[in-house]
């Protein structure tokens, strides 16, 4: 069901236009993957369905098309998360590396596990596979940006930083 | 100080920009390629012997003089940016320091095969690299390198960067292609290849980000020159993403021919083993390809050096071999627990099997299962066999090569490292203890 309150910005609805048009006319479904980023990071953080119809519309596709896309693919929430998703990569170079070390502090920094989001809805907890990020391990991922070469005085300045900041932070594609 | 190709010009700063890396040389390539035949820019590719970095190590001019040009349809070159192969993270050094490289290569080459529409498909994680392509594209078509008519040659290129949204089976050619016409990412089961029907049933190349990078410099001095470079048919430089327990994790471009043990312990590379400790272990070319001790890894069958190579890493087959496979070389200490390791790698492949074939959806989590078993303490001796079991029957049975590359690290681990395995099972207690580490007299160490 299409639902009236949920509609991108003027300026996001100019950036799905460019992103539709990189492809040839009638091919407007490859898209969707980046039009999936751009709605979590512009309405609201997660895919509820409600977005997803919405999404479907923009691209004249079936929802079921959308529906199938957000559900494979690990970056889009298929449920509330927090403002900041932290995602931390706990795939074998960074085990190696300490990547044990950094869930168990961010859990114990911010009193849950991973899996989790915080009772005010500030942080979730992540364990994600390889970021490409293995030599500078053991590394997280948060909104566009990555967290190298991480120990505990870095992740207490990024989690003040972004509780100074206090907004949703999801990548999409940048264009100008 | 080998020579350098890729990353010659990747600390100069503002190379970044357009401008910048013109004055260093930047987008001659195109200007020459355009004054050649296609063919006859395939032809360098081909006599270079550039083969696909991606992981395979297939010719890549032999890959590009399969693409259809019979048909008459639109054809494209899809670059393979999706990097997401454990240990691997040279395309994303290499795309997020020097943008240009990658488009001036995918410019040559897409000349080179025909294509007027090309993309750069980028893994989702990767989106601060999605933005860093997309200024360099703009400034390419700003500066008449993209667009109609480029140089006045009557060859027009569109170029678009796209990106995924976290799935490491996207890197499979044909899932990638799947996902770029915004699908899920399942692999397509081949024949056909995407030379003969890929993007939109189009005519396809996917090549990896390092192979189109390679092409420029062959453009301009000639397959011949590079084919000097390197050693037999490992032609060029490769560069190799180091990780673990090293002292100078890091992007290294080498030439084909060094030696293991120089990559690993000379200053210029990995700089050592970290801690002052001894070596125990390397997967050579990315999670996917067999493990192998510091005795085989260093030497061959014979006694010789083993050099970093596609035919030195695979020599001795799977018993005493391994692959140069991605070039994610991870390096393991003595104190590393080779099977908690390989629970770690098969919880990966579980997590990013598509699902589409019952030997790889089933026989991954199976594999990880029992494998925690061994971490829990609760391993039997029969559970070693019964691993290797389940992972040789997903081996060859299912529609890509997500379920060998799951299967292989199993095998491996357990024909080089079983005292471990079975000390897992005989002395739980002290095995799953935190800072314990196998110190068996079989292991062995450099
Ligand atoms: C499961 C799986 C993951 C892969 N991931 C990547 C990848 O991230 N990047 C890549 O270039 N090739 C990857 N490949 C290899 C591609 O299928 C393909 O062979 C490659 O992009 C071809 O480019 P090349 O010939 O230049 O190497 C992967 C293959 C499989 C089976
Ligand atoms: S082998 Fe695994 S990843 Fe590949 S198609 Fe089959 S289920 Fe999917
Ligand atoms: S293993 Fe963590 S970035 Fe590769």
């Amino acid at each position: 069901m299409l639902d009236n309150n949920i509609q991108f910005s003027p300026e996001a609805l100019n950036l799905v236009n460019k992103y539709i048009a990189k492809f040839p006319e009638g091919k407007q479904k490859s898209a969707v993957i980046a039009v999936l980023h751009l709605a979590q990071a512009e309405l609201g953080g997660w895919l509820k369905p409600e977005i997803m119809d919405y999404v479907a519309s923009l691209l004249n596709i079936k929802p079921i098309e959308v529906y199938e896309v957000a559900t494979f693919y690990s970056q889009y929430y298929m449920k509330p998360v927090g403002k900041y998703v932290i995602e931390v990569c706990h795939t074998g170079p960074c085990w190696l590396r300490g990547a044990d070390e950094l869930i168990a502090y961010f859990e114990n920094k911010l009193g849950i596990k991973k899996g989790q989001t915080t009772p005010d809805g500030m942080f979730t907890l992540k364990g994600v596979e390889c970021l490409a990020a293995c030599g500078t391990a053991p590394v997280f991922q948060c909104g566009m940006d990555y967290y190298e070469n991480m120990d505990n005085e870095k992740v207490d300045f990024f989690l003040d930083k972004c509780r100074q900041e206090n907004k949703v932070s999801r990548p999409y594609p940048v264009m100008n | 100080m080998g020579i350098k190709i890729l990353t010659k010009d990747i600390d100069v700063p503002g190379i970044q920009n357009f401008q910048v890396y013109r004055s260093y040389g930047g987008y001659n390539s195109v200007e020459k390629a355009l004054r050649m035949t296609p063919d006859e820019v395939v032809e360098e590719v081909k006599k270079s012997g550039l083969r696909g970095r991606g992981g395979a190590g297939f010719p890549t001019g032999m890959k590009w003089s399969f693409i259809d040009k019979k048909s008459g349809k639109p054809r494209h070159l899809v670059c393979n940016a999706d990097e997401s192969e454990p240990g691997t993270f040279k395309d994303r050094y290499l795309m997020s320091k020097n943008p240009h490289i990658l488009i001036e290569g995918m410019i040559t080459s897409s000349f080179a095969l025909g294509a007027n529409l090309s993309y750069i498909y980028v893994r989702g994680e990767l989106m601060y690299v999605v933005n860093i392509l997309q200024r360099a594209i703009d400034e390419a078509y700003a500066n008449g390198f993209l667009g109609k008519n480029i140089l006045g040659s009557g060859y027009d290129l569109e170029l678009h960067v796209t990106c995924g949204a976290g799935a490491y089976i996207c890197g499979e050619e044909t899932a990638l292609i799947e996902s770029l016409e915004g699908k899920r990412g399942n692999p397509r089961i081949k024949p056909p290849f995407p030379a003969i029907s890929g993007v939109w049933s189009n005519p396809t190349v996917v090549n990896n980000v390092e192979s189109i990078a390679a092409v420029p410099y062959i453009v301009n001095n000639g397959g011949e020159e590079y084919a000097k470079i390197g050693i037999g048919k490992s032609t060029g430089t490769k560069l190799i993403s180091a990780s673990g327990h090293i002292n100078k994790p890091g992007v290294y471009e080498i030439e084909m021919g060094v030696t293991v043990e120089e990559f690993i312990y000379s200053e210029e590379y990995c700089g050592g083993i970290w801690k002052g400790r001894k070596l125990k272990a390397v997967v050579a070319g990315g999670s996917s390809v067999p493990i192998l001790p510091a005795n085989l890894i260093l030497k061959l069958a014979n006694g010789e050096p083993r050099l970093m190579s596609y035919e030195s890493l695979s020599d001795g087959g799977f018993a005493t071999g391994t692959m140069l496979g991605s070039g994610g070389f991870i390096v393991f200490d003595e104190t590393a627990s080779i099977v908690h390791n390989l629970w770690n790698f098969e919880r990966f492949y579980h997590h990013e099997s598509c699902g589409q074939c019952s030997p790889c959806r089933e026989g991954t989590g199976w594999v990880e299962k029992i494998l925690h078993k061994f971490l829990d303490g609760h391993a039997t001796m029969e559970d070693i066999d019964l691993v290797a079991d389940v992972a040789k029957k997903i081996e060859g049975n299912t529609i890509c090569p997500l379920g060998d590359a799951a299967a292989w690290p199993v095998a491996s681990a357990i024909k080089h490292f079983r005292p471990e395995f079975e000390w897992y099972v005989t002395n739980p207690e002290e095995a799953c203890k935190p800072g314990a580490y196998y110190t068996g007299d079989k292991l062995v160490l450099a």
